[in-house]
């Protein structure tokens, strides 16, 4: 904890806008009463978590060293600021930037934060906040009023609430744009910062915001809420609305949104919003948390019912003037540059070619690009971030904003000035070329900081950065333009879903040890603001994947027709085919005692030795269990291949079957007579691994033995294209459970 | 008497010697190493891995009480300490304790047969921070506040041997001193002038 933390309430008591003040004053005190013990600690965590201050991994006190758990005795002993979460423990404080706009004092106090609270390094999240990490929880307050100072708001960055707004960071300077949609999402920001009827969810709500419907940029498919600039003439007028989605969001099981209208006006996208959310608090499921995004209220009522509960609560609503009050403004809202418009630099060679290729774009004002600064794993440090702050006072009116590929994109730049900013770039280890490239990879925090990581998905995404960086401009052009998105685990921060090549962690028993894998996510398309969802071909142990990288790049090369897509060529080959490919680096090593696969990327510690089981008994168990599992994702696999060739209903019910296959492997190491009846196997894994909690995950607790059940009450009916695709990704993650669940039973084996 | 610049949240960075590029991958397991053995007083948490960075915090090992790392700021790689707790005492005890921890993270870096002497103390320079930009603000009134301890301190450091002392001056950067002695010292040797 800072000793100056009281300085700084003096010292900017003046400096911050008064509500925010008034707020962080509140968790100044809300801090004090959890200390006396006079706050619930659940409530506190809620209280936290809405003020962005999130929990870490290793801070329920325990910590895996490679051969033991060790106990964190941490000074503040058994105080708790949440469930299982020490008090002392440092957490992440999540920043929310709306639309990823700053401004170059922004980044200086950024820097500041990193620096004196953080451990130098502030992170670009892929919903454009940022990310500092290693935070006291006593130190928040202070971070809370540096920014607060600086115009940002920590407030409902986590939690039940309405999270970060996005938007396209080329808003306003795309070509392509129908409007710039920078001023409606900045309205919407400050309009349900806080509202009334935006603080009962059961889940949280992301809205986005996007200039069209062919770039990836606002990622509109994937969110809660979204809204697609476009223009209709009425009564000779231009007329300017949004194309609004709901429903849509990636998580354990990616939802696509689904159209609620094709034109709202600007002036109703609140009063609309407002009506969304109040549905959502009124109906959105609140006890089973894996069931509470809107995406299932969405789903369960189907769009059309929808669709007219939101209408008629949209006419309940009293009116606000701060519905309306931007549309003015708006219209007139643009950025402007701080010089003239130039030439493209002539002559270009070397880096400076490579990076004009690659990290600058074109604007639609002649004479201007945007540039944007590939952020390797989306970090930053102080000291760059302070380069960058001059970078943009020097060419830009302070231009900038985060993007959601985690980097930054400088807007309005002199074509005249590329030379001299990409010099200074360079200067500040900032002018990588490569940006938007398979080497740009995208990926989540994973195990290095995130509690609920399995596999590390940035050490992954450092080694095949580091190989690939080496031969990016190398490889086939049409290779250089795929994307590699990383998640650490099922819950998609890395959204996986929507690259070409996407992984997520999960974790495998070889021989009776645990050992990091990733699913392989193919088929899935980033442009189209997330087009469509990839589904998971195979597991590969985590020290592979560089090679399935090489091989699938490899193979797309040498089989791609014409102008063919990295997903329409995932389409046509098959995933049979594609899993053929890579079903040999599926096996585990062939010599057992070769133990680079039973550790992750960039962390020499044995995977899960505490997880290993022992004695001949379990070892035979083992054998039982795990040719089981096998058998169920091969037909997990079945199911996918029905889907792709258009046969819904075949590919609901091979899902379900692979379900009740994988529950079947685990309810056989206690009865080992079951039938095979499915309604007899699930009510013995209910009585057996949902009741005890043996299944529960440490994080989703009961949800994925639920995906079992509402598959089981659904049975009878009949699958459609939407039902068959969300349970295949539902029996996934339930195999995957039963794969962790058996990894825990080892552990029990073996204490 | 209390002093008008409280000294809290040291920094000491001891500048490694100039040669090839070090290779920081050996030092994730023996930093993992560090904390499965519990080999210092305070509390070790976790390593943090920033070699993708340029000329950021390389590799660290995170503790609740200060953080250890092999770091490559400014380009220029040494060990460092950023204490992160409050320590009790006189702002000379605080400048005495991370100096102690950076030079015994280096020690033990030093004797590290897997590193086979590829991190080595340079025997001159080292960089003290304040890392507490409202106690000690990286201005002028600052640096004279900080020059009777500061002297005082590096005498006893380099054991009365002739420094330079030159001031980071960038002001939106943490208050600094880059301090180089003329004399050559091992990690030992300022070890034990401290504790003279």
């Amino acid at each position: 904890m800072k000793s100056s933390n009281a300085l700084w309430k003096e010292k900017l008591a003046s400096k911050m806008p008064e509500i925010l003040a008034r707020e962080i004053d509140g968790f100044d005190t809300d801090i004090a009463l959890r200390k006396q013990g006079k706050m619930d600690e659940r409530v506190f965590a809620e209280t936290r978590l809405r003020r962005g201050a999130y929990g870490q991994r290793y801070d329920n006190g325990q910590r895996y060293d490679g051969k033991n758990f060790q106990e964190m005795k941490y000074p503040s002993g058994e105080l708790t600021k949440g469930p299982s979460t020490m008090w002392d423990a440092p957490g992440m404080q999540r920043i929310k930037i709306p639309g990823g706009g700053l401004n170059a004092d922004q980044l200086e106090t950024m820097a500041e934060l990193a620096e004196e609270y953080s451990d130098d390094i502030a992170h670009v999240t892929t919903r454009q906040d940022f990310q500092l990490h290693y935070i006291h929880i006593d130190d928040t307050p202070t971070v809370m009023r540096r920014l607060a100072a600086a115009g940002i708001t920590t407030r409902e960055a986590c939690g039940n609430s309405v999270r970060n707004i996005t938007a396209c960071p080329y808003a306003g300077v795309c070509q392509d744009e129908v409007f710039d949609v920078t001023p409606y999402s900045r309205a919407m920001a400050k309009f349900l910062l806080g509202h009334p009827d935006c603080q009962n969810f059961g889940r949280k709500f992301k809205p986005a915001f996007s200039g069209c419907a062919q770039h990836a940029c606002g990622l509109t498919s994937l969110h809660d809420i979204g809204f697609i600039a476009v223009t209709r003439r009425e009564g000779g007028v231009e007329k300017r609305g949004f194309q609004t989605f709901v429903g849509g969001g990636l998580g354990a099981v990616p939802y696509m949104a689904k159209l609620f209208d094709d034109f709202v006006p600007v002036e109703e996208i609140m009063p609309l919003t407002q009506a969304v959310a109040r549905v959502f608090a009124r109906l959105g499921e609140k006890k089973n948390r894996s069931r509470a995004r809107i995406k299932f209220l969405v789903q369960d009522l189907g769009i059309e019912k929808f669709r007219e509960l939101v209408l008629e609560e949209r006419k309940t609503l009293t009116p606000d003037p701060r519905w309306t009050d931007f549309v003015g403004p708006a219209e007139q809202f643009s950025e402007s540059p701080l010089k003239p418009g130039g030439t493209w630099p002539a002559n270009a060679s070397g880096r400076f070619a490579q990076w004009l290729k690659t990290n600058t774009r074109p604007q639609k004002d002649e004479g201007f690009v945007t540039v944007t600064v590939a952020l390797p794993l989306g970090d930053i440090t102080a000291n760059q971030l302070r380069a960058l702050a001059d970078i943009v006072r020097r060419y830009t009116k302070e231009t900038i904003r985060t993007t959601v590929e985690q980097n930054f994109a400088i807007r309005w730049v002199s074509k005249s000035d590329l030379a001299a900013m990409h010099a200074a770039l360079e200067a500040a280890g900032l002018g990588d070329p490569g940006a938007g490239a398979i080497v740009d990879i995208v990926t989540c925090p994973g195990t290095d900081t995130c509690k609920l990581g399995i596999s590390s998905s940035r050490g992954l995404a450092g080694e095949l950065h580091k190989r690939l960086a080496e031969k990016s401009f190398e490889l086939d052009e049409s290779v250089q333009h795929l994307h590699i998105k990383i998640s650490g685990c099922f819950n998609s921060c890395g959204q996986h879903h929507v690259a070409d090549l996407g992984f997520y962690g999960v974790s495998r028993k070889v021989g009776g040890f645990a050992v990091p894998h990733f699913q392989v996510v193919l088929g899935g398309e980033w442009e189209h603001n997330g087009g469509s969802y990839g589904l998971p071909v195979v597991a590969i142990p985590s020290k592979n994947i560089p090679q399935v990288v090489t091989r699938l790049t490899e193979r797309y090369v040498a089989g791609r027709t014409g102008g063919e897509t990295f997903k329409d060529f995932v389409k046509r080959i098959g995933k049979v085919e594609l899993k053929k490919t890579l079903e040999d680096l599926a096996k585990p090593p062939a010599d057992p005692n070769d133990r680079s696969f039973f550790s992750d990327w960039g962390d020499p510690r044995e995977y899960t030795l505490g997880d290993m089981g022992v004695g001949e008994c379990a070892g035979e168990v083992v054998s039982s269990v795990e040719f089981d599992l096998a058998a169920a994702e091969r037909e997990l696999f079945d199911a996918q291949v029905a889907f792709e060739a258009g046969n819904a209903d075949k590919a609901g019910k091979t899902a379900y079957q692979s379900m009740v296959r994988a529950a079947k492997a685990l309810v056989k190491i206690n009865r080992q007579t079951i039938s095979d009846r499915a309604d007899d196997i699930i009510q013995a894994f209910r009585t057996d691994f949902y009741d005890t909690q043996k299944f529960w995950d440490p994080f989703a607790g009961g949800k994925f033995a639920n995906y079992l059940f509402d598959a089981q009450a659904k049975s009878t009916l009949p699958y459609t294209a939407d039902s068959s695709r969300y349970l295949i990704d539902e029996a996934q993650l339930f195999i995957d459970a039963a794969h962790a669940c058996y990894n825990k039973m080892g552990t029990a084996v073996g204490a | 008497m209390s002093s008008p610049l409280p000294l809290q949240h040291v920094n000491v960075k001891l500048i490694a010697s100039e040669g090839a590029p070090v290779d920081l991958e050996p030092l994730i397991p023996i930093f993992h190493g560090w904390i499965r053995d519990r080999v210092f007083e305070e509390m070790l948490l976790d390593v943090a891995d920033y070699r993708h960075v340029h000329q950021g915090p390389g590799l660290m090992v995170i503790g609740l009480q200060g953080n250890y790392s092999v770091d490559n700021a400014d380009g220029r790689l040494g060990v460092r300490y950023n204490r992160k707790a409050l320590l009790d005492g006189t702002n000379s005890d605080r400048l005495k304790q991370a100096a102690r921890a950076a030079l015994t993270c280096f020690q033990r870096l030093e004797a590290e047969a897997s590193l086979a002497g590829a991190l080595k103390f340079g025997g001159r320079e080292l960089e003290v921070l304040i890392n507490d930009r409202a106690l000690a603000p990286n201005n002028d009134a600052t640096r004279i506040a900080a020059q009777p301890e500061f002297h005082a301190f590096f005498g006893k450091l380099f054991a009365g041997a002739d420094y330079t002392l030159a001031h980071e001056t960038e002001p939106r950067r943490l208050f600094a001193a880059r301090v180089k002695s003329a004399k050559s010292f091992s990690v030992g040797e300022m070890l034990a002038n401290l504790e003279s």
